[in-house]
């Protein structure tokens, strides 16, 4: 058997962090191809329970990325989503849930080597986490 | 700036001395309607009803220990729109709470209302409610179950307790009430207490006419000997919870006996939704993709998403959460919601630095954001 590869669920939003991953790829930057990318409008519209079906359905992580304070495209949905994650990690880890499976990373439009960087660096601590347990099990 | 007056009790009666009070109180139009919990003609059965006939209040009875539903949901449904009529609404202090929760999500309004509070020694579930005031008759299992106080605090009758909702419950006098009426740490064979707590409850208090008298020096000590046994239960109950539901199997086992049915959404005076993601299509999957997850696991509980509907429900109004207990009284099969919400909501309130009913002008916090916090959730930029 091979090494794990992980499975990563991201919510990425239109006007930068989805950008910065095109950005990285027309620019040729090697990136991990583990992770299975979502694009949404606004982070401000990733509501807690995708990402609770995420985790639940077996997803080794899930990253939330949007752009940085100040740059959000509806001036402050990036700031709304970072209290919906802030809530999900009070919540998720009281099930003994690693908090670690939940990223959330702020990446501009211009910022094709940090999405690269990112993602690379969340493959490598997911694969140190090894598998997430629920993919396999029957989840009532 | 409260003002207390009494309301005197006769022939050991509170129930027909209070009903006197709200009779006053409607009959002299300083209202339009009152919203109060009645015996309904149907035997063992309380509700709330809008009266407006001072004349049809014979089954009213506000202290009785039954909570069929948090009120604060038809509180909102007459409040929703502006009536140009005053309504006074006796509330228990979790209904209050979980209406202040509504006002802020702009589903219901204090402009026309009167809140009267009561002070709340808890009440049963429906069941035992039900076989309680069914074999007794429903006021005289209110008399009964008052009439060792203010000695024995516990409210508990024969075989029947409290839910645990109410023995959890820290807050069994009113906050936010216009007028509170008092009956804990009171001689409560002799004499009720009306309390004025707003702007809005002095009006009335001196439009009724309210002798003042001080209030009795033993309510606080009541009270707080009272506040905290209960916190001291519901500290055991946040760590026999936690400790129940430590991982994702041990909450499987937990909500095991759940079916899906919903019932704990209805009944939540909070869940705010109009339309609940579960009832729509959203997780309602093609059904090549529940045999695709069944090939995965080897097998699939039908129907899925117990645990993701409880811990959704969880994300989307623990901060809400009032603790009303609703929930667990709704459960066709004795799952103890309740205690898991609770549990929750105490962190994730804490995590906001905010508490569920405490004020109408806080905003609920996923409602808001600084511009600077939590940095912790984004690797400490921000």
């Amino acid at each position: 058997m091979g090494e794990h590869e992980p499975k990563i669920i991201a919510f990425v939003c239109n006007w930068c962090t989805y950008t910065a991953a095109d950005l990285a790829g027309t620019s040729r930057l090697i990136q991990p191809p583990n992770v299975r990318m979502i694009r949404m409008m606004c982070t401000g519209m990733v509501d807690p329970k995708y990402i609770i079906k995420a985790l639940l359905e077996g997803a080794d992580a899930v990253l939330v990325s949007g752009c940085h304070p100040g740059d959000c495209h509806y001036i402050n949905g990036n700031l709304k989503a970072r209290r919906r994650i802030k809530l999900l990690k009070e919540i998720l880890p009281r099930f003994g849930l690693d908090e670690r499976r939940l990223k959330m990373t702020w990446i501009g439009a211009s910022e094709g080597i940090d999405f690269a960087e990112t993602i690379r660096g969340l493959v490598a601590e997911v694969k140190a986490l090894g598998p997430n347990a629920l993919r396999n099990q029957m989840v009532l | 700036m409260a003002k207390t007056a009494k309301i005197e009790v006769k022939e050991q009666n509170p129930v027909t001395s209070l009903r006197g009070f709200l009779q006053e109180l409607l009959g002299g139009g300083q209202v339009d309607g009152l919203l109060v919990a009645a015996h309904l003609p149907v035997k063992g059965s309380v509700m709330p009803v809008l009266v407006t006939d001072p004349q049809r209040m014979d089954g009213v009875d506000p202290l009785a220990p039954a909570f069929p539903i948090n009120a604060a949901k038809v509180v909102s449904r007459l409040t929703r729109k502006p009536t140009g009529q005053r309504l006074a609404v006796v509330l228990r202090p979790c209904e209050i709470r979980a209406f202040i929760e509504l006002v802020k999500l702009k589903q219901g309004s204090l402009d026309e209302v009167v809140l009267i509070g009561m002070d709340c020694l808890g009440a049963y579930g429906n069941v035992d409610y039900a076989r309680l005031a069914g074999e007794n008759g429903g006021q005289e299992t209110t008399l009964r179950f008052y009439r060792d106080l203010p000695s024995n605090m516990r409210g508990a009758l024969e075989d029947s307790e409290i839910s645990p909702a109410c023995k959890a419950c820290e807050h069994p006098v009113p906050e936010n009430a216009d007028l509170q009426v008092a009956f804990l740490g009171v001689p409560m064979d002799r004499m009720l207490l009306v309390q004025a707590r707003t702007e809005k409850g002095m009006e009335l208090f001196r439009k009724l006419r309210l002798t003042e008298c001080e209030e009795p020096k033993e309510r606080q000590a009541a009270v707080a000997e009272l506040v905290e046994g209960r916190r001291a239960y519901r500290d055991r109950m946040f760590e026999e919870t936690s400790r129940a539901t430590a991982d994702v199997e041990k909450l499987m086992e937990y909500l095991g006996r759940c079916v899906n049915c919903y019932n704990c959404r209805v009944a939540c005076p909070v869940c705010y939704c109009k339309e609940c993601v579960f009832v729509t299509d959203v997780f309602d999957h093609e059904p090549t993709q529940y045999l695709r997850w069944a090939r995965r696991k080897g097998l699939l509980k039908m129907p899925t998403d117990t645990v993701f509907y409880h811990l959704t429900r969880l994300a989307h109004m623990s901060t809400a959460c009032i603790g009303c207990g609703q929930c667990s009284n709704a459960c066709p099969n004795g799952v103890p919601v309740m205690e898991l919400f609770r549990t929750i909501a105490a962190h994730t309130q804490r995590a906001f630095d905010y508490e569920a009913g405490r004020s109408a002008e806080e905003p609920p916090p996923l409602s808001v954001f600084r511009e600077k916090e939590f940095s912790e959730v984004t690797g400490g930029k921000d």
